[in-house]
């Protein structure tokens, strides 16, 4: 059923495409907000082949998520489009007061997430969304590891009534799942098993914890990968028989180690089952632009750095 | 294009939004806190929403076809609940919960709680966005409910009132129309040598009109004219409509007419005694 880092690299991007022209397609309630960036997020295959389910709201993300707020109570699906960093930093309090406390039908995906983002730097970089949209009620956030799981969630947000929130990124990355994978809503995915530490990852972080894995057991050293596509609602249950399995977690995401991933899941350890953990993240820093395997490095969440805080986890046991 | 309102109707406007005035008050002094001159300033238009414009039943608050109501300047909530109230969504004795704990009357609206509200609002500027969502969703379904939305001066500040004007603009929903509460005074203001604290130079009719919107200036606190515009507003074709409502900032009680003090103060008793006085010699 799953096939382990195959060398198939495709984009989010691209599945998210063909997904959403699809879902608009076979809903007649499915319509699609762009930010003016369809061309960046390939949204744009809406506006050329299925135009009149294709709403332009211009270069203004606080009003084009109001707007989504007043469709969604007319019945409809909207689903807004634009980079993570506009979502979650300059239009949250509109998400927040009219999609997350009403509890409305609003999909909202935030492309070019994380630390690379196509030579964009600072201002385009998303190193904060997980923070801020899995403190907001209501709210579902999920974050695919693959084109596959790009488009399965897509399906599950297609099909849920309520505020999601999916978190992308820009370039390609290897295809894990096949396409028999079935997402699940508040479930974490095994996709290796290993005794010593468990590595819990989310979205682009997932094939680089892989790929540490894998350097890590020719090593000697046996590391289970735990994938959390679903940040909230989170697997605790899965968090708790890792720590209780492995006796140690690393958690690895693209993203601030403040309030991510790493975050949700120390809540859970301290609360549950407090064992040695190492979190990978970028270290309340503020980035750059520059090319992606030298971003990596120098904001240490490279697959070297995955490996490295298994190696000083494994110390703490 | 105008049509007189029946002597009966304006009459029946007239006391429903004198009932809603005394409730405003009487629920401010009761809850110990609330906002008072910018409820006060929107009654007359709300009431004649409710009252005379809007098709909705009570019975069935959230009728796919109802017309929609969103009260962008949020924090006049206490000036629509009681009109709300008069119209029959929720007992009257009801208001007397505002602001307590458990109440559906929150001090900024909760759509999720309260039936008769078609948006949650309290930030600025977000609601007249939403007010676009809903009439863009009217039309890109072929349904013919309208989109009502009532805007502050103050809160015409937010830059995301303007996006939102262009955004309906470029959809051509002439099934939206936007009250501008204009009572000229905010909660501090923007000079504090000036008595009144005027806002800079607004000029709301020319702004209105640049964004391509279809715009109407009227006497807020009088009820066939508000009943014309609403009329007027029916036959425009291909532009939302800006009715400019002129009004008083907490009109009605001689002493809180005009004046910043009363954006969100509390009367003491004596105060509400003179209030209700006033008020019903209005009657």
């Amino acid at each position: 059923m799953k096939t382990i880092l195959s060398t198939k690299k495709e984009t989010m991007r691209d599945a998210l495409s063909k997904t959403i022209l699809r879902l608009s397609e076979e809903d007649e309630n499915v319509y699609v907000l762009d930010g003016d960036l369809a061309t960046s997020t390939k949204v744009d295959i809406v506006a050329n082949e299925n135009p009149e389910k294709f709403l332009q709201m211009g270069i203004a993300e606080q009003n084009m998520m109001s707007v989504a707020s007043g469709l969604a109570t007319t019945g409809l699906q909207p689903w807004a489009f634009t980079f993570a960093a506009f979502l979650s930093k300059r239009a949250i309090d509109q998400i927040q007061v009219q999609i997350a406390q009403p509890n409305l039908n609003v999909k909202m995906v935030g492309g070019y997430s994380g630390l690379l983002t196509g030579l964009t730097g600072k201002t385009h970089q998303s190193l904060e969304d997980i923070a801020i949209f899995r403190t907001l009620a209501n709210m579902v956030v999920l974050a695919p590891a693959d084109s596959t799981e790009v488009e399965k969630v897509m399906e599950f947000a297609h099909q849920y009534d309520g505020p999601v929130y999916i978190r992308l990124a820009r370039d390609a990355y290897p295809v894990i799942f096949s396409d028999d994978y079935q997402f699940e809503l508040g479930k974490a995915v095994t996709l290796k098993e290993g005794s010593d530490v468990t590595i819990i990852s989310t979205g682009t972080q997932t094939s680089r914890s892989l790929e540490a894995a894998e350097k890590l057991e020719s090593e000697g050293i046996s590391v289970a990968v735990v994938h959390m596509p679903s940040i909230k609602p989170l697997d605790k249950e899965a968090i708790v028989k890792a720590a209780e399995s492995t006796g140690a977690i690393v958690t690895a995401e693209e993203h601030s180690i403040i309030g991510g991933l790493g975050s949700a899941v120390a809540e859970t350890l301290v609360e549950e089952k407090p064992v040695p953990m190492v979190r990978v993240g970028v270290r309340d820093r503020n980035a750059e632009s520059g090319p992606n395997e030298a971003m990596l490095q120098k904001y240490e969440i490279s697959s070297d750095y995955v490996a490295a805080a298994v190696k000083k986890v494994l110390k703490k046991k | 294009m105008s049509e007189l309102l029946l002597e009966e109707r304006k009459d029946l406007l007239t006391k429903k939004s004198i009932e809603a005035r005394k409730l405003v008050v009487q629920t401010v002094h009761h809850a110990g806190a609330g906002h008072i001159g910018g409820p006060m300033s929107a009654i007359d238009v709300l009431t004649n929403l409710y009252f005379n414009e809007m098709n909705i039943s009570t019975e069935d608050p959230n009728g796919e076809d109802r017309d929609r109501f969103v009260l962008s300047k949020g924090h006049s909530a206490i000036g629509l609940y009681p009109v709300l109230a008069l119209r029959g969504y929720f007992p009257i004795e009801e208001l007397k919960t505002f602001d307590a704990i458990n109440s559906r009357l929150q001090a900024h609206p909760d759509m999720t709680i309260l039936p008769g509200l078609d948006m949650s609002t309290g930030s600025l500027g977000q609601g007249i966005s939403a007010a676009v969502g809903m009439a863009l969703g009217a039309k890109l379904q072929n349904k013919n409910f309208r989109t009502y939305c009532m805007i502050g001066d103050g809160e015409s500040q937010e830059g995301q009132v303007w996006e939102a004007a262009d955004v309906a603009s470029k959809y051509n929903l002439d099934n939206l129309v936007v009250i501008l509460d204009n009572n000229k005074i905010q909660q501090f203001g923007w000079d504090a040598g000036n008595q009144t604290r005027e806002i800079p130079a607004f000029n709301p009719k020319a702004r209105w009109e640049a964004f391509g919107w279809y715009v109407i200036e009227i006497d807020g606190h009088h009820h066939e004219a508000i009943t014309n515009a609403f009329s007027e507003a029916r036959n425009v074709t291909g532009k939302p409509t800006m009715i400019i409502a002129n009004t008083v900032k907490g009109k009605g009680v001689s002493f809180m007419e005009n004046t910043h003090n009363w954006h969100s103060r509390v009367p003491t008793d004596e105060e509400l005694r003179q209030a209700i006085q006033e008020l019903e010699t209005e009657v």
